[in-house]
């Protein structure tokens, strides 16, 4: 590799960057001002795509009409976004934290099964831009020309966006919300049309870092999460809300990749290391270790002290008694009522309660986020799998030692996690789970790599679906007693205290830090102990039982059921397991009917399902 | 009244002219798959088994019995598929499975399949283990393995008499296995050739410019890619924008397949040596009848994932029939040896591995009318680009 490629693939890589940073720096606006996660983003990003396809295509044989149709594409999709924010994420402001977040993922759904039905299943590669299709010549290599538009790109909206923000009304306004929400809406500003203005604005430079790539990426349906995961890391590594640090991180996570993909195999000490392999996780070890040096990414500022902390407050109290014993007591007994299919369910259902109550204890008690809660169930599940299979112990051995290998994992990951807060913190438990994703991925010889592993059966005596299920069952409960006890426990008062307010209970002698290191090592327990059953009632597991997707159905449910009561984790996966099952069947656009699904619970019971009681109770005044 | 009257009509005329178990309920055929996770394939794909089973039953159904097929999305995870296939087992009832995409996916049901002794015919997973490593005795696989295809392109390869080969796949089983076996083979031809670079970009999200760039920078005599789909798009894209590899021979597998050439249109790269399927070029009997059969029915051409559809549920029918039953240890029987007619000709499923010698069309790009087609074709057949039994024998475990 010659000085001349170094450059070449320096400039390919400033090329990448741009697109990257427009999708990330409209999700920085948004979540600076409204806190809204906006897991639609990536949505917004293909949809911008899919229409300059058709918008190109039809009139973009002009320069011009090349041109306008691109910016028609990204102004359609940023009044979709001004939609969504007004007809749905509006009425949900008032919502837990993160309630958005289970909007949005309904938005997601929705989007994708509307891009099916109008642009079908195919890769659609858009039309060049006319007078800029052909190439140039640069130290003997060959640069296409519309890379110069796209290395332009990036720089040009952040000075437009700079000069938004620091010299106009509008700017002013949303500088101010991202500091103090409260006092800009007691100050007398209209903040619901501020939000309007700002989702316009995000989901715009989203549409338009769609639009813009035409002529190098491919339409097509998996494109949202894809960008969405790297949006978010771009976001976090340059630091919430700063604009600059984003286009500087979206910078070095390109070039990153450039270097990775230039540099190829290398043979050192008899070993190669495949640096293009690396490329599968990059951005994610990158974000790792920016956020370990800088808690608050490149150019981010510790946030000030929010005034009114909307901590999710999980309900302290458990349900009664006896109610825990009826509801164990139908569930003891519905095998011998029911077919064996819904006893498969059921375990199903179970296995995913009990994750999703780990989750909650994570939010609810402990007072953190997490986006990478898949990575220790997916890592019981590998234990269970692994000890069973290569070092042959038996299934009630490595089934007892899956939440030990889960726990010591989740204390490894918690003890960099707890240096952070917030949503680095819940970036940083997404970029450990991705890591060990990648690692099941890619050790073929030990983890059995992309097809993962086979004949991860259950011992004799629980070969049956109704012993099995009973096993689940009790491990289940106890798993859910145990952390709901926690939650009474002097240690979850602490934790609590910790999570009201972590100035106080400093000065009442608590060490947070060590308390919420603590709740990792417990819920990643947890958790692997339901991954390690969800690999026995499967008899195979491969590298998905830790993607994003299992860590997004955790988050889901938990939002879904509720994250003010104890009992909510377990509705919520009742809910989306049985939801899942029921509508998969009915129709071809089962995932956007499941959206709407969700969307419907969203805007009906903006406090979760367990929270429609409270409602019931509390009559409206 | 008159409806029934005639529904009763009906009824009685057709007893008359089929086998007394006219009354018995259909046969039903699970079928599971990744409709949500790989649509540009799957849609042909479920047209391709629709087609074929309203032929059997138009033709009075097997066993005097009709066909039903009901049919699930498998989310694309292993998970969930054990758990859909479960349903479909002992929910449904029905007699045996058809079906997925991903090899994740197929593997975990094919273990399922020997754990819960049901008959599962694998019909798109192109992992070589499904029938080697991990195969079992109820399992069963249409389509030719990537090891096959990839030993398709060999002969061609070799022909180049090129040395420095790089290599660009997607990182996951598929594209490893490719690789691996391209290399495996092409050094049992040419000893001495070398593998100057190689490119494990990930699936879906490969950074075109930047690989290509990677490539040309080792300044290979020859490419072997495993890319598809929007992959491959991106990769011809960038490189034709970079006029690179314009006088180097590209091998890229599945590239011929309408599923991932007619996205390409107007750019599609000339003379790169593809697997795929010239479906507007075959002239054979069976192709004909299919291909019009299927314009019939849907007004459009067949894709690849049309053919595996439709052979799949054919391979279904041709199995009861032999069987004669709809028993899972009679028809495991039944498919070993079995012989189906497909689009594509006769196909056998090998007694020794239960892989069928279904082959694939290989060929050279070029562009007609401003699309993509396939030039100087023929067709491989599977049976020819297998190992030889002894080293099949080594690689599955007994049954």
């Amino acid at each position: 590799m010659d000085f001349s490629s170094i450059v070449v693939q320096f400039l390919n890589g400033l090329a990448g960057a741009s697109s990257l940073f427009l999708v990330a720096a409209g999700l920085s606006l948004i979540f600076g001002v409204t806190r809204v996660v906006n897991f639609a983003h990536g949505s917004f990003y293909m949809l911008g795509l899919f229409l300059a396809y058709s918008l190109a295509g039809r009139f973009g044989g002009t320069p011009t009409g090349f041109w306008i149709s691109l910016l028609v594409s990204a102004l359609v999709v940023g009044v979709v976004g001004a939609l969504v924010e007004i007809v749905i994420l509006r009425r949900t402001y008032r919502s837990p934290e993160l309630f958005q977040l289970l909007a949005t993922f309904a938005v997601v759904l929705v989007i994708k099964d509307v891009a099916l039905a109008i642009w079908g299943a195919d890769s659609l590669l858009g039309r060049r831009a006319p007078g800029l299709s052909g190439s140039f010549q640069f130290f003997g290599k060959v640069i296409p020309a519309y890379d110069l538009v796209l290395i332009a790109a990036g720089p040009v909206v952040l000075g437009l966006l700079w000069l938004i923000v620091r010299r106009t009304r509008f700017g002013r306004l949303v500088r101010a919300a991202t500091q103090d929400r409260e006092m800009v809406g007691a100050l007398g500003v209209n903040e619901a049309w501020l939000f309007t203005g700002v989702f316009f604005l995000g989901s715009f430079l989203a549409g338009l870092g769609g639009a813009i790539v035409l002529p190098r990426e491919p339409a097509n349906l998996s494109l949202d999460i894809a960008v969405i995961a790297d949006a978010f890391v771009v976001v976090v590594v340059g630091g919430m809300g700063s604009l600059p640090g984003a286009y500087l991180a979206a910078l070095l996570i390109a070039e990153v990749k450039a270097l990775c993909i230039a540099i190829g195999d290398v043979s050192m000490f008899g070993y190669t290391v495949s640096f293009s392999r690396l490329t599968l996780v990059v951005e994610f070890v990158v974000m790792a270790v920016v956020l370990v040096v800088r808690p608050y990414g490149l150019l981010g500022r510790p946030s000030a002290t929010p005034r009114a902390q909307v901590a999710i407050m999980a309900a302290s109290r458990p349900p009664r008694g006896r109610w825990i014993l009826l509801v164990i007591a139908v569930l003891a007994v519905a095998p011998l009522l029911i077919d064996r299919y819904s006893i498969v369910l059921l375990n199903d259902v179970l296995v995913f309660a009990l994750f999703a109550a780990s989750l909650h204890f994570f939010m609810g008690t402990g007072g953190m986020i997490s986006f990478g809660h898949a990575a220790y169930f997916g890592i019981g599940a590998y234990a269970a799998a692994l000890l069973l299979k290569r070092a042959g112990l038996q299934m009630e051995v490595a089934l007892t030692l899956a939440p030990v290998a889960g726990g010591i994992a989740a204390l490894f990951f918690g003890w960099f996690c707890v240096r952070l807060s917030g949503v680095y913190l819940a970036m940083l438990t997404l970029a450990f789970a991705q890591i060990a994703w990648s690692i099941a991925y890619q050790w073929d010889a030990l983890t059995g790599g992309s097809n993962g592993m086979v004949g991860v059966w259950p011992a004799a005596w629980l070969a049956d679906k109704a012993a099995f299920y009973w096993l689940t069952l009790g491990v289940t409960v106890v798993g859910v007693l145990w952390l709901w006890r926690m939650a009474s426990s002097p240690f979850g008062y602490g934790l609590r205290a910790g999570r009201d307010s972590p100035l106080r209970a400093e000065a009442l002698g608590i060490d947070v830090r060590r308390q919420q290191w603590f709740t990792f090592g417990v819920v990643g327990a947890v958790a692997a102990a339901a991954g390690a059953l969800y690999a026995f009632s499967k008899g195979s597991i491969s590298p998905d039982v830790m993607g994003i997707q299992r860590s997004v159905d955790a988050l889901v449910m938990v939002l879904l059921g509720g994250v003010h009561s104890l009992v909510g984790p377990l509705v919520g996966a009742a809910v989306l397991t049985w939801l899942q099952d029921e509508i998969i069947r009915d129709t071809e656009y089962w995932r956007g009917l499941l959206g709407l699904a969700i969307l419907a619970l969203v805007l009906l019971l903006p406090q979760g399902l367990a929270g429609a009681r409270d409602l019931w109770r509390r009559k409206p005044a | 009244m008159r409806s029934k009257f005639l529904l009763g009509a009906a009824l009685m005329a057709s007893a008359l002219f089929t086998a007394p178990t006219m009354a018995q309920a259909p046969i039903k055929i699970g079928e599971m798959n990744s409709y949500k996770n790989f649509t540009s394939f799957l849609d042909p794909y479920k047209k391709g088994w629709e087609l074929a089973v309203e032929e059997a039953n138009a033709a009075g159904g097997v066993l005097g019995r009709k066909i039903e097929i009901i049919s699930r999305d498998d989310n694309g995870t292993p998970g969930d598929a054990v758990r859909v296939a479960e349903e479909l087992v002992s929910r449904e009832g029905v007699s045996f499975l058809i079906g997925t995409f991903p090899s994740n996916v197929g593997l975990a049901v094919a273990d399922f399949a020997k754990q819960r002794k049901t008959l599962f015919i694998a019909a798109e997973p192109l992992t070589d283990k499904i029938v080697w490593d991990q195969g079992n005795r109820y399992t069963f696989r249409l389509r030719p393995s990537t090891y096959m295809q990839t030993a398709m392109l060999i002969p061609d390869a070799v022909k180049t008499g090129k040395k420095r080969w790089a290599i660009v796949f997607p990182n996951y089983e598929y594209g490893q296995s490719a690789a691996a076996a391209f290399k495996k083979l092409i050094k049992q031809q040419i000893p001495d050739a070398e593998f100057v670079v190689e490119q494990a970009t990930p699936l879906g999200k490969i950074e075109a410019g930047l690989v290509v760039q990677a490539i040309a920078d080792a300044k290979p005599d020859a490419i072997f890619s495993a890319l598809f789909d929007a992959d491959l798009a991106k990769f011809v894209r960038e490189s034709s924008q970079r006029g690179l590899f314009k006088n180097l021979p590209v091998f890229t597998l599945l590239g011929g397949e309408p599923e991932y050439l007619d996205p390409l249109k107007d750019e599609t790269p000339t003379g790169w040596y593809v697997t795929g399927y010239p479906w507007q070029y075959i002239e054979t009997a069976d192709h004909k009848a299919f291909i019009d059969a299927y314009r019939k029915r849907y007004n459009d051409y067949p894709r690849m994932g049309s053919v595996v559809g439709y052979a799949t549920v054919k391979t279904a029918v041709a199995a009861l029939k032999k069987a004669g039953s709809t028993d899972t240890e009679k028809l495991v029987a039944a498919l070993k040896g079995l012989e189906v007619s497909t689009p594509f000709g006769p196909v056998k499923y090998r007694e020794i591995d239960n892989q069928s010698t279904l082959g694939a069309y290989v060929g050279r790009l070029g562009i007609r009318d401003g699309k993509g087609v396939m030039t100087d074709w023929h067709y491989a057949d599977g049976a020819k680009f297998l190992p030889s039994d002894e080293e099949v024998r080594k690689l599955r475990p007994a049954d």
